[in-house]
Parts: structure tokens; sequence; C-alpha cells
């Protein structure tokens, strides 16, 4: 059997979804960025939410998301992407409402809108992307940054005594009682892609049920900023960033009455 | 006995070249091409043996810029 047998329309089991735009994405090649955005492009198609989606796209690398996926979106001040997110949902509370931020939008300048937000239970669906590193800016150190990783702005590695420690915020936001599903996924293999998918499918149904906060963090690479190959800032990942920031459901209010 | 035959197209100019697919095909499908290169002077990637692949998607899922398009066929 010849290829052109097998490349035909009735034998196609997976394609773009049509969400996703056919401009070039200006994220790095092999940016973690541009599956999770391939992943909500999927679900929303999937949902059949594409008219009532509505995302916030935050600032940092992911700030031209409203670029890339064919739904409304609205562009917040930095780290307030959770406070606008807020506003809407409130406004319009038929809309799937969600926010896609990276951790020096989520986890550094917006840490306070993102803890309230979650504190007070708004039903938005919260995506958060951690790859330990101010990507935008040229790999500066994040709050999120591990101790002893290189950055431009600890070139000897993150020392506890004059750095402080890594924050791993989405545990936190777990013990609030405003949470609905607290989970922490990455995008390094194609189950690992899966597993997120399933996870963003759930955060997006909860929002549109009004069930809470829902907090999809998802462990990422940033070949460029940690200065490897994209295959090396996989394996860099598997080994250094799950030890502190390990995968897996963190709270699901749901599991619990079943 | 059937059998599963796969087979997937890649969107040389979305592609950069990034290698995760390489590394993710189970059946060593897909290179990058070694000297051919696209607008953008990425090596995109390319099915150096087309026979083995199986259509698991592993690839497509993985791909950042979501350039690859899977197609799967069960020969009788």
């Amino acid at each position: 059997m010849e290829n052109n047998d097998i490349i035909k329309v009735e034998n196609q089991v997976y394609k773009k979804p049509s969400l996703l735009k056919e401009v070039h994405m200006h994220y790095c090649p092999g940016c973690s960025h541009g599956v999770v955005h391939k992943l909500v492009a999927e679900v929303i198609e999937e949902l059949g939410l594409a008219e009532k989606a509505i995302g916030v796209s935050p600032v940092g690398c992911a700030v031209f998301a409203y670029n890339y996926i064919d739904i409304d979106w609205l562009e917040a001040a930095h780290g307030r992407a959770t406070a606008m997110a807020t506003a809407v949902k409130r406004l319009m509370p038929d809309k799937l409402v969600f926010t896609y931020q990276g951790d020096g939008d989520f986890a550094a300048i917006g840490t306070c809108e993102s803890i309230h937000s979650c504190n007070r239970g708004e039903s938005i669906a919260i995506i958060f992307i951690n790859n330990a590193i101010y990507g935008m800016t040229g790999g500066q150190m994040a709050p999120t940054t591990l101790l002893g990783q290189k950055t431009a702005t600890c070139p000897y590695g993150r020392r506890a005594d004059l750095n402080g420690y890594p924050l791993s915020i989405t545990p936190l936001l777990a013990q609030l009682d405003g949470t609905r599903y607290v989970t922490r996924q990455s995008v390094h293999t194609a189950a690992n892609v899966r597993k997120t998918k399933a996870a963003i499918k759930k955060a997006f149904l909860n929002s549109m049920e009004g069930k809470g906060t829902s907090v999809v963090e998802v462990v990422s690479t940033c070949n460029t900023g940690w200065k490897l190959s994209p295959e090396k800032a996989n394996q860099w990942m598997v080994e250094n960033m799950f030890e502190k920031y390990p995968l897996g459901d963190l709270k699901d209010n749901d599991a619990k009455k079943d | 006995m059937a059998k599963i035959r796969g087979a997937v197209t890649v969107n040389t100019v979305r592609c950069k070249g990034c290698n995760l697919c390489v590394v993710a095909c189970p059946c060593d499908v897909l290179a990058l091409q070694s000297k051919e290169v696209n607008d953008r002077g990425y090596h995109y990637a390319y099915m150096a043996q087309p026979d083995k692949c199986i259509g698991c998607q592993s690839c497509a899922l993985v791909c950042p810029d979501a350039c690859i398009e899977v197609y799967r066929k069960v020969e009788q």
C-alpha cells in the first residue's frame, strides 16, 4: 500500500483544529505554549463553544494568544487576567471564561488577583503555564525558578539565602474553598498531552456549569530561556521540575462525591 | 492478519524543525530534512521511513505548531 492510498480524507484521524488560525505562531521551536494553544482550540471545538468562549490573554509570551485561536479575547494588564475574567463571567454568566497565563503573570505580579479570584470561587478556568523562568523578557529568574537553576539574573544558580525559595502556587490554591478543580499536568509526551486535554475539558465544563474556579497548571519548558534543545529541555523538565512540581490532581471536588 | 498502516503529512511551511515529533515517534518514522529548509530556514520534518508508520498520532499530539495530520487505514 502506497502512502497516497492512506492519505485520504476518510482515513484522517488527526488534524489541526479549525479554531487554530493559519498564521505562523511567534513561539520558539519546541515551545510548550503551542501544544497548549492547540489543546485549548481542540477542546473548545469539541464542546462546540466557539461562540461562547471568551479568553483573557496575559502579558508574557502568550500575549498574542488572541492572534492564534479564533474566539473572543481580551488582553489584561500584567497579572490582572483573573480580575478581568471575574468581571466578564459576572456580567455574562452563560459564557465560557478562561484565562491563559504564564508563571510571571499568574504567580509573580498577579499573585494577589490569582489567589483572591480563586478564593472568591469565580467560575472561571485558569490555564497556568509554569516554565520556571521569565521567558519573554529573556530568561530572568521568576518566583517559580528552581533552587540552583541558572538564569540571566542568577547566573550562578538560584540561592535560597539570597533569592528565597521557589513558589509552588497551585497547592496553595487547592487549599482555598473557592476552587473546584486544581490539577498539575505537562505536555512533554503524547500520554501527558491527552491527560492535559482531559483536564482542560473538565475545567471548561466547570466554568460553563458555574461550579467554581478550576486551575490547570501545565509544567512547561522554555528551551530558549533554559538554553537547551527542545528535546533536552523536556528531559531537564522531567529530571528537575517534577521533583518540585509533581504531576497529578491536587483537588477535585467532583471526585469526592462519587 | 489485518495490519494497520499509517501515514502523516507535515505542513512544511508551519514546521519549525523542533525535533519533538522525531523523538515522540515510537517507530522511528520521522526525521528532519538534513539539507532542505522551508521559507523560514527551518529543517522541517518528513517521513523518512513511511513503511513503518502505524498512525498512532504521537507525533501530532506533541507537535507545538499543529503541523502534522495523521491518516490510518487497515490493510486487508
